[in-house]
This record gives structure tokens, sequence and C-alpha cells, in this order.
């Protein structure tokens, strides 16, 4: 009794943390269980490869979806990744205390921002500028990916400082005491040893950018066709989700949970690459620190 | 010594100035959009947008109605989360040494972050809305919402625990304190800094969101009476405004308060809760 | 003289990480008196003086053999509480290790958590600790200031109050006096020497002069192996081994 009155506190830890993960099993449950018939109905080829989305026909095709939603997020990867590595050398290497101390919580910042806050400012400011200037409606996949760059950047800069300010001073000393310039030495010993944190940033970043809605649906225009540039408006899996719950019943519905399941198996991907480069990173450092 | 290599100092000087120019723009699109909502909206913030419910679709009148649905929901969700989230993380750093159930736990958390808030929106329509018959309403929203934040909430206090030195645990045991003591007495108060951070980064994104609320707690624009009454947030209430174009004078006072709120959220209750807890613990 | 036996360590060895760390010690360590544990790093000091108050059950993948009597009592006796033990056998580390709370809530940290005690008990406990430890004076103005704001031998100090007003019978101290100034060791010195009368001292200096200076005995350890031990004179006086020879004069370690 008295073991049982000590190891209690342990016992109902341990039932929240069950009840914690049960969450995953219970998000998986519910929306595979809900959109997997009409997967089964229509053909996983159909459904995935299927050039057309007729609801009133039903008519359930989401690969322009699928290449809408490839399309913003790598745009986003283009302009965002960069920018976001740069931001995080800057923030570990080259900025001083006081820029640091602004930098930072601006970065929290910009992470807290609503992201149909984002939408409308992109709306705005970016929308306009591309119809006026570069052509075609603005709402556009290019559009989408500007917003989307911004809107990734905190993932990207905060995973990938950590992961560059994990490392071993001796790495940065060592370089430097050989004569390297201090950009050699990032190029060179400190990028490559930051590598798995910074592909995983990057993974981690696109992941937010395939997932994000609201701001996406105010930009991007929508359009369910394949896109020619990246001036066309086109439809992402999220938005596709985002503008129809709000009327959609039966099939219509089960297809739009059926597109929740794709967009979910993507994410995971995603994760569990993110997690598994993570950790190999860090065990391959603990390795390396046993030999020394 | 032999003077550096003309094209390495080139490099160097075009390396430096690129990550400068890099990172001064970021700071740049982050004030351009702070600045560009409140210049348009802070002159729509007055007492009555506040204090007055809106009339005719959000198209006249205040936001008062959404304020108070913002704030029971992101309420319900903290409550939901939080000892959820702390339990976890207790158990993860204190209970238990890697393993598989800690492996399983932590894979799941983390993908639990990583999964977009409109799978969390089908979800919670699914599941709260539907198959327990909540209907739309600040009950379904908050608790969908509750589980998007439980992986920030169990990741933060997961972390402020392992960083609690080790040395105040032996202190602890070796004054004759059993586990549950060491955790209540130094534990967790030498934690609750971190806890709070997560916590009140949780609310930031409560008062954020807009895809996991608008499927789960509707979009209704009275006042809210009790937790089965649907509500429209602030985010919501935005969002409608400025995509329909119903008033973009209050879509802009909204959007200006919301910024406001996540500022203050951020960076105001981050200085007060670090110099409330840090008196102690200040070299 | 055998009933001043306050500890007796019968054949004890520990094994960490299957690694064995103490083999097979035997030693009685005596009443009101200071015995110090000393030798080069990695000797087993640390390790048996945590296994005294079963401090090192807070890691995991240790192993013991043998057995520990207190008065006569093994403290690894399944119906023996590991928290009275540790009340018992109390603890400084060798980092000044005070918590983050304020002067007075440290002291009382341990009286605190048993409960029945009265809060003029209480006050009553912490001012003698502080007054036992030579620390009152410094700090009866500021009970309520952060720990963290003392200086390092003050914080040192501290510890060995908050051990006091466990009102233990055993006090181990884990080379306490590491990171202090010779001033602050002198005065802790001087602490331990007026201790003794009422407790049982153990400690592991942090050099062989420390434990010429206060022991009254000694045990000389070295790659988790007792090599010899006595009174101070014999072991620093005329040292058996050479070995403890070698080390006592400098040769090694």
């Amino acid at each position: 009794m008295k073991k049982f009155k000590e190891n209690l506190p342990g016992h109902i830890f341990l039932l929240l943390a069950l009840s914690s993960i049960s969450a995953l099993a219970l998000i998986t449950g519910f929306i595979v269980v809900r959109g997997a018939p009409i997967i089964t109905d229509v053909g996983l080829k159909d459904f995935a490869f299927g050039m057309s989305w007729a609801p009133s026909l039903e008519e359930y095709g989401i690969f322009p979806m699928i290449i809408g939603t490839v399309a913003v997020s790598l745009g986003a990867a283009l302009i965002g990744v960069p920018i976001g590595i740069c931001c995080s050398i800057f923030l570990s290497e080259f900025a001083p205390p006081f820029i640091t101390a602004i930098f930072r919580p601006a970065i929290q910042l910009l992470a807290g921002i609503p992201s149909v806050v984002y939408g409308f400012w992109g709306l705005i400011f970016i929308v306009p500028f591309i119809r006026d200037y570069l052509g075609g409606p603005g709402l556009s996949i290019l559009a989408a990916s500007i917003i989307l760059a911004i809107m990734i950047l905190p993932t990207v800069i905060s995973i990938s400082e950590v992961s560059l300010l994990a490392l071993p001073k001796q790495y940065k000393e060592g370089a430097l005491a050989l004569g390297l310039t201090h950009w050699q030495t990032i190029r060179i010993v400190m990028l490559p040893a930051a590598k798995s944190g910074i592909v995983a940033a990057v993974i981690l970043g696109i992941g937010r950018a395939i997932g994000e809605t609201m701001a996406v649906i105010m930009i991007v225009g929508n359009a369910v066709a394949m896109p020619e540039s990246i001036l066309d408006p086109v439809r992402t899996l999220t938005t596709n989700i985002g503008i129809e719950m709000g009327y959609a019943t039966g099939v219509h519905q089960e297809a739009l949970f059926a597109t929740g399941i794709v967009l979910f198996i993507v994410i995971m991907i995603l994760n569990a690459t993110a997690q598994y480069i993570v950790s190999s990173g860090k065990q391959a450092r603990g390795k390396e620190r046993q030999k020394s | 010594m032999k003077p550096m290599k003309p094209s390495a100092r080139t490099s160097e000087y075009l390396a430096k100035g690129m990550i400068w120019a890099a990172a001064m723009s970021v700071m740049i699109v982050l004030v351009a959009i702070i600045v560009y909502i409140l210049i348009k909206g802070l002159p729509v913030l007055n007492f009555s947008f506040l204090t007055q419910n809106p009339y005719n679709m959000g198209r006249s009148g205040g936001i008062a109605s959404t304020i108070v649905g913002t704030l029971y929901i992101t309420l319900v969700a903290i409550l939901i989360a939080v000892p959820f989230g702390i339990g976890t993380a207790f158990y993860l750093a204190e209970y238990t040494r890697e393993n598989i159930i800690t492996r399983i736990i932590r894979f799941s958390a983390e993908s639990l972050a990583g999964i977009p808030s409109i799978i969390y929106g089908l979800f919670g329509f699914i599941f709260f809305v539907i198959y327990l018959g909540m209907g739309w309403s600040i009950l379904a929203g908050g608790l969908t919402l509750a589980f998007m934040v439980l992986p920030t909430i169990i990741r933060t206090s997961e972390e402020a625990i392992r960083a609690v030195p080790q040395i105040y645990r032996e202190a602890s045991y070796s004054l004759g304190a059993t586990k549950w003591q060491t955790i209540i007495k130094t534990v967790f108060p030498s934690a609750i800094q971190g806890i709070v951070n997560g916590i009140i980064l949780s609310v930031g994104r409560c008062i954020a969101e807009t895809a996991a609320v608008i499927f789960t707690a509707g979009s209704v624009l009275s006042m809210p009476f009790s937790l089965f009454d649907s509500t429209r947030t602030m985010a919501v209430h935005f969002y409608i405004l400025a995509s329909e174009g119903v008033s973009m004078e209050n879509a802009y006072g909204t959007a200006a308060l919301l910024i406001i709120l996540i500022f203050v959220v951020n960076v105001g209750v981050n200085l007060l809760v670090s110099r409330f807890i840090n008196k102690n613990q200040k070299r | 003289m055998e009933e001043n036996i306050k500890i007796e360590i019968k054949d004890f060895s520990f094994l960490y990480h299957k690694k064995q760390v103490i083999h097979n010690l035997n030693l009685k360590i005596h009443k009101n008196e200071i015995t110090s544990f000393f030798g080069p790093a990695n000797g087993g000091v640390t390790t048996l003086l945590r296994s005294l108050n079963r401090l090192f059950e807070l890691n995991h993948d240790t192993h013991t053999k043998g057995d520990i009597l207190i008065d006569g009592k093994s403290i690894f006796d399944p119906d023996s509480s590991v928290t009275e033990l540790r009340r018992k056998v109390g603890m400084v580390f060798e980092i000044p290790a005070p918590l983050p709370i304020s002067i007075f809530d440290n002291v009382a940290y341990g009286p605190r958590l048993k409960k029945k005690k009265s809060k003029s008990e209480i006050n009553d406990v912490v001012e003698q600790a502080l007054k036992q430890a030579a620390l009152w004076d410094d700090v009866k103005d500021r009970l309520k200031a952060p720990a963290m704001s003392l200086s390092g031998g003050q914080q040192q100090r501290l510890c060995i109050a908050r051990v006091l007003a466990l009102q233990p019978e055993v006090i181990m101290l884990d080379r306490a006096c590491s990171g202090l100034d010779p001033i602050s060791t002198a005065k802790i010195e001087e602490s331990l020497f007026q201790l003794k009368e009422e407790f049982t001292i153990v400690i592991a200096p942090h050099n062989v002069q420390q434990a010429i200076r206060i022991s009254d005995r000694a045990a000389f350890m070295l790659m988790g192996h007792l090599i010899e031990a006595g009174t101070s004179d014999e072991v620093f006086g005329s040292p058996k081994d050479q070995r403890t020879n070698d080390y006592i004069t400098g040769r090694f370690g």
C-alpha cells in the first residue's frame, strides 16, 4: 500500500502521457474512417491522379491540387530556405548581441502572427504587384509562394540556428586556427557539421508550407486546373478542404476528408523523415564524442 | 604571413553582405506587415469598437462578442491541454528512462506538432461536433485547439524540466525528500518559467488560429452564453470580413487588435513572468 | 572501544554499468571523529559517500554487493526508509548547491518535509543550524534574500546549515571546499572541529593537506580499492603501503 502511494504520481503521469498520445491515434482513426470509403469507391488511382474535381458531377480527382500543393510549397522553399539559413547563420555567427536581442523575439513574433493576416497582407501588396508588373490575375502560385516563404522562416531559422549553436566550439576554433576565414569556416566546417539539423529544418518548413490553409486560400486563386506558369492560380489540398468544408455534405464531405488523408500521409512522411534525420545526426555526433 | 588570397577576401565580404541583407530584409518584411496593419487598424480601435457587439454581419458595430468568443475558446483549450501536457512532460523527463514507450510518446508528440491545423479542424468537426454531438460550439472549438497545442506544451515543458540542474534534485533527495516532494518543491518551481512560456506560446496559437476553429466553433456572431453556443473568434471574424469584403475598416481594426494581442502575449507576458519568477534565481 | 563504531562497511562492492568502481571494501567509521577518504580522482571516494546515503540510486545501472551498517543496522534493509536514512546521513556536495529559493527556505527545506512542525519550531531550527554553521551573523538580516546572492563560501556554509537543520547523526562532505578560497575553507574547517563533538563526520578532502589538517582517521583509496586506513598519525606519519607514501609525498596523483 505504501509502495503504491509512493508510485501514485508516476502512474498518474503515465496515464496522462498515454492519453496525450492517444490523440494521434484518435485523429488518424476518425479521419481515415470518414475519408477512406470514397477512396475505395472511386479507386485510389482515379482519386489521386484524376484530373477533374466536380462534386456536383460526383467527380473526385485531386491531381491538380497535388500539383498545386507541390508547386506552392516548392516555391516557398526556394525563396524561404536560403533566406532562413542566412538568418540562422546571421544569428549564430554575425549578429551583435543587441541585434540578436531584437531579432530573436522578432522571429517569435513572426511565428505568432495569425496566418489570415499574412494572407490579407499578401492580398493587399503581393497580389496587385504581380498582376500589374508580371501579368496574370495576381492570385497565383508565385503570390502564395512568397507569403509561405515568409511564414516558414521562423521554423527554418530556429531549428537551423539551434543545430548551428549545438556544434562543439572546437570545430570552429580548430578551423580558424588553421587559417580559414570566418566565412570559409562556416561554409567548409560548420554548415556540413550542422547538416542534419538544417535538413530537418528545411523538411519541417516544407511541411508547414504544405499544411498552411488560410493564408493560401486568400491569395492562391483556388482554380481547379493544371497550372502552366507560376503566375497561374491553383488550388492546393488544404484550400480544397478549407473552401468546400463549409457547405459540403455526404459523399462530397467524405471526399474532403479523403483529401485530408492524402495531406495527412504526406505530412507524416515528412515529419518522420525529419525526426529520423535529427536522431541519426545526434547518434552520429554521440559516437564521435565517445571515440575522442 | 601570407596575405589572404583576394578571392577569399572577396567571397568573405560577399557572403557577409548577403547574410546581413537576408536578415535585414526579414526584419523589414516583419515591420512592414505590422506597421501597415497598425496604421490602418489603430484609428478604428476605440472603446465602442471593443465593447459593442457587431451589427449587420459585422458591417457596423464593434467586435465585443468575438473577443469574448476568442477568450472562451482559448480558456477551454488551455485548461484542457495544460494538465495533459505537463503530466506527459513530467512522465517523459522524470519518471522513465529512454525506452520504447518514451520513443513512441515522443514520436507521437512530434508528429502531432507537425499536423496542419486544417487536419485538426477536420478531426474536431467529425469527432467533437458530429460524433460526440457537441455541435458547432465553444466546447468543440476549445477541445480541438487543446489537441492542437498539446504537443507545444509537452515539448516546452519537457525541455524546461530537463533544463533543471541535476544538482537541485540531488540536493533535495539528500535532504530526505521523496520523489514527489522533489518534483513539487524543487523541479516544478525551477521549471515553471519554461512551462509558462510554453503555455503563453499556446495561448498565442489559439488566438491566431482560424482553420481549426471555423469548422468546430462555427461563425455565429452573437454573444455566447454557454459552452455549447457557437461563436466566432476574432481571427475568423477578420477572415470573413476581409475575404468577403464585408467591411475593410472593421477588418483592419480586428487585425490590429489581433497583432497587439499576439505582441503582448509574446513579449509583455514573457518579460513579466521572467521578472516575477527570476527574483530568486538571479545571482 | 567497539561501542564507538558508527558506521561499518562490510565487504562492500559497487558496480556502475557493469564496471566495478569499489572493490570489497571493509572499514569502520568512528563516532565523533572526522574520517577522511582521500586519493586521486576516480578512486571511488564520491561513489562511497553516495553509497552511505543511497543517493547513487538516482543513477541507473548501479549494483551493490556487501553491506553497510549504521548503528548495527543495514541501510539496505528493505523495511528501512531511504528518506529517513538521508535525514540521518546528511550530505554537502562539491559544488555549492543551494536551491533557487531564499536563504531561510533552503535551511527550512528539510524540516518542512516532515509534517507537524509549527512555524516557531522551524524558525528555531533554522536559527540554530545557521549558528552552528557560523553563518547566522552574515545572514540574519536578510533571511528572505535569494540563496544564490551569497558568496561561494557562504553558499557552502548554507549547505552545511541545511544539513544540520535535519538534525542528522552523520555529516558527509564531498570535496566541499574544492572551489573555495583559503579563508572560507579555514572557516568551514573550524566549524567541522566544533561539529564533531556532536556528529560523526565523513569527508572527502580536496587535497592531501586538508586531509592532514583535519582528519582523526584517514583511508587512502586508489582505483576503487582501499589501500590503507588508520588514525591520521599512522596513515600520514608512517604509511605502511608504498603507494600511500608516494601519494602523500606528491609522487603521483
